[in-house]
């Protein structure tokens, strides 16, 4: 039974998937502009998906026995594909229109603070919008706030850019001991938080940032420390004795900035090589093992061609040969004076990874 | 007169209580079928009665029935959806207050045809006097032995409980009044699978109306044949009205689904025509989710037919000349009410009662009734009522529940057929903030271009 392969049609290409495979998952095989986007709905979290409705597609022949089309557009994340069954995605002027609408409706609220947000260049929201959503906004009026709530001292909680995906509710349910958060109230005010001023402090609950897709949760120990694209991903691990220890250290020279869990081109967390299991990671290896010598490198990690994070980061780069040495006559130039060896006026001590909080002028006054 | 079978004996002093409700001849339908009939016997009957759901979607209650899956050793759930939230719909509430008894035993007989041992009343949190009523009426028919374990002797067990909701509209949806009756956040599922297979603690599970729950004693002791003479085509048996708005006289009406739209609101036996002598403007004939109509399209259908109080007639002509009858929540609005206003307060309500689980009806109802309230008091632009058009299209069909259905259609009725209305909110900000546009010409005959 499990070994009866299906034939799915989508956008005219066909391919052969086990049954019980989603139509989202199915297209993620072929990829491409093809895979519809999804926002909500993540591989490692049971029950995750058909909330977002950005991987709307429309089904224009139910299976070869049924072969009626469905009458609405279905969630791909969510609806198993049947055999024989054709889908449209990007042919669908209906798919593209309802994505655009989606995508608007998830961008009247958002405060399109991306310059401010950590999350900006590795944002799901932000690759949603630029490739499926339109230049302006027709809402005229103010967007929505919220009273802030305290997550303690590892997460940072930013209620007006969240979309209410549920993926950090499912991560505590199915991943740490205990969930404290949760979706309180309903309808556009409903938020995420822990209703009385809880700190989350769950060995596991790290990994809301991981799976959060836009900058409603980010690492309070990262936070304004650096942008994304800046820094270097690298595959590293450590001996743990509470997760897998795999992980991708963001560093910037040899200074450690943020450790994640390793991440698909789906940005969903990898399965460990070595317990086989979803490489959710703990708050020790995230928080706490911020310097090189907690890890072994592995080597860079890889990133989608796509992304800004790719910046100047691959192997094999072609650079731009410098002007100085030629026109010098292969001198070198000569530094006349390093202004580190006679003063301390920039404060050479301070390091940026390691102060709390981000960098503002009091550092340096002291 | 019309013939009743559901407030047949609503008006019998103290029919509340049991041994009125039993002298009336109450129960006699659980003994014919317990003694007689065996579960799928049951459900033929209702099959065969063309039984249509009456919580707004009109599902056939006898196939709904059917498609019950019934593994072995899983035990089976019916659950009452008494969540009456629907906005000018009160019919339950009428049953459950006066005939607690009628929906018992109504219970009985389909717990008994499905096979449940376990039934439970989910009530909305508002009707805060209902759930003692409902408990006292379950005591006295455990005490005279119609309900617990072996039922009249046949073996059959049954226990039935109710739980109060804390106020949600959305807990009326099936799904998520079975995730609020576990416990939970009451946010729709996604179907499939649906509660048939995988229902209430993962079990097959049935969900049906008070109403559709009620009119099951009817069926069962007339013959599903009988009750299906009553009516019309597939609109069987009778259904229960609530009608509210500007009327003489508001209240629970049981018609039969034969008489015309117009004899319900201006005949005395129902709705007694229009308050203070105003005319008639439009009409919200199912409850608040479905098509407003004016006047002239609510009385005859776009071919020049009479329109009737059924779900065919209602119907005709589809969302671009007809509506719905829905859960029979009948609002009735006079010359004197402004359209924009009426669309806006209904706005207002589905912004509130979204669950916020789906994107587009999260932000989408907030953002109409935003621009709504723009309109209506004198701010809106012309090109606001295409946005809103707009907006309820990328609404509509895109989300998990109708909810989102629910809220995207009074608006697109509203524009469709009170464009000119909206329009004149525009052109005149200031009068329209003093007067309203009054009755126009939405009760002008349409012409009908004569066939060949």
């Amino acid at each position: 039974m499990s070994e009866q392969l299906f034939k799915v049609t989508i956008d005219n290409i066909t391919v052969e998937v086990p049954a019980g495979t989603t139509i989202l998952q199915a297209a993620r095989q072929i990829g491409g502009d093809v895979t519809p986007p999804a926002m909500c709905f993540y591989t490692p979290l049971k029950g995750s998906g058909g909330k977002c409705r950005t991987c709307l597609v429309e089904v224009s022949k139910g299976s070869e026995k049924d072969p009626r089309p469905m009458p609405k557009l279905v969630a791909s994340c969510r609806t198993t594909v049947m055999d024989g069954m054709e889908v449209k995605s990007v042919t669908s002027q209906r798919v593209l229109d309802a994505r655009a609408g989606v995508v608007e409706f998830l961008l009247i609220n958002h405060p399109l603070d991306c310059p401010i947000c950590d999350q900006a260049g590795e944002c799901h929201l932000q690759d949603l919008s630029y490739e499926h959503g339109k230049g302006g906004t027709r809402y005229e009026f103010q967007r929505r706030t919220f009273k802030k709530h305290d997550l303690g001292e590892f997460i940072q909680l930013h209620m007006t850019r969240c979309i209410l995906c549920y993926r950090c509710v499912f991560t505590a349910d199915q991943v740490t001991d205990k969930r404290a958060h949760g979706v309180l109230d309903r309808g556009d005010h409903a938020e995420i938080a822990t209703y009385i001023e809880k700190n989350l402090a769950n060995d596991f609950i790290g990994n809301v940032i991981d799976v959060c897709p836009v900058g409603a949760l980010t690492d309070k120990t990262f936070r304004f420390k650096n942008r994304v694209w800046f820094t270097k991903p690298v595959n590293a691990h450590r001996d743990c004795d509470k997760c897998c220890g795999e992980v991708t250290l963001w560093m910037r020279g040899d200074e450690v900035f943020r450790v994640t869990a390793r991440k698909d081109e789906w940005g969903e967390i990898k399965t460990s090589e070595k317990t086989g299991k979803t490489g959710w990671i703990c708050n020790d290896c995230r928080f706490e093992k911020k310097k090189a010598s907690d890890w072994t490198v592995e080597g860079l990690a890889p990133i989608a061609r796509h992304s800004v994070i790719g910046q100047g980061k691959y192997p094999g780069l072609q650079r731009p040969s410098e002007t100085i040495e030629r026109v010098l006559d292969g001198r070198k130039p000569r530094l006349l004076m390093d202004i580190h060896t006679v003063s301390e006026v920039n404060k050479p001590g301070i390091e940026l990874s390691e102060i709390k909080g981000p960098a503002t002028g009091d550092v340096f006054k002291q | 007169m019309a013939r009743k079978l559901l407030l047949e004996k609503a008006h019998v002093e103290g029919i509340r209580y049991y041994d009125v409700y039993r002298r009336e001849g109450g129960y006699r339908s659980v003994e014919k079928a317990l003694k007689g009939m065996t579960p799928d016997e049951v459900t033929e009957e209702v099959k065969k009665s063309g039984l249509r759901g009456r919580g707004g979607a009109g599902f056939p209650a006898g196939m709904k029935w059917s498609f019950l899956a019934k593994p072995e050793g899983v035990p089976r759930y019916l659950v009452v959806n008494a969540d009456e939230s629907e906005p000018g719909t009160f019919k339950d509430r009428y049953l459950m207050e006066f005939l607690p008894h009628l929906l018992i035993e109504g219970m009985i007989l389909s717990s008994y045809a499905l096979g449940a041992n376990r039934s439970y009343i989910y009530i909305r949190g508002e009707y805060a006097w209902i759930p003692d009523i409902l408990e006292q009426a379950i005591a006295e028919a455990r005490h005279n032995g119609w309900l617990g374990k072996n039922i009249l002797g046949t073996g059959y067990e049954l226990e039935i409980y109710v739980q109060r909701g804390a106020g949600a509209y959305i807990c009326g949806e099936e799904t998520a009044l079975l995730e609020s009756l576990e416990g939970k956040r009451g946010n729709p599922r996604i179907k499939p699978p649906f509660p048939a297979v995988k229902g209430l603690w993962d079990c097959p599970t049935v969900v049906n109306n008070v109403e559709t729950i009620a009119a099951v004693v009817p069926i069962i002791n007339e013959g599903g044949d009988e009750y299906a003479k009553i009516g019309v085509g597939r609109s069987t048996g009778t259904k229960l009205m609530s009608a509210c708005g500007n009327i003489n006289k508001p209240g629970v009406y049981e018609i039969d689904m034969t008489i015309s739209v117009e004899e319900f609101i201006f005949s005395d036996e129902y709705c007694g025509g229009i308050r203070n002598g105003k005319r008639l403007k439009a009409c919200i004939p199912g409850g608040s989710s479905v098509p407003i109509l004016p006047a002239n399209l609510l009385l005859k259908t776009a071919k020049g037919e009479t329109r009737y109080m059924n779900y065919e007639s209602l119907s005709d002509g589809g969302f671009a000349t007809g509506s719905m009858l829905g859960s029979g929540g009948f609002i009735v609005l006079d010359e004197d009410q402004c359209i924009v206003k009426n669309t806006y307060t209904l706005a207002r309500f589905y912004r509130h009662e979204s669950c916020g689980q789906c994107s587009p009806c999260r932000e989408g109802t907030g953002w109409m009734e935003k621009i709504l309230w723009n309109l209506e008091t004198g701010k809106g632009k012309m090109s606001d009522i295409d946005l809103l058009w707009d907006i309820q299209s990328k609404i509509e069909g895109n989300t998990i529940c109708p909810l989102g259905d629910a809220a995207a259609w009074p608006v697109a009725a509203a524009i469709r057929h009170f464009r000119d209305e909206f329009e004149w909110h525009v052109l005149h900000p200031d009068e329209c903030t003093r007067r309203n546009y009054g009755l126009a010409h939405y009760a002008d005959p349409i012409y009908v271009p004569a066939t060949a």
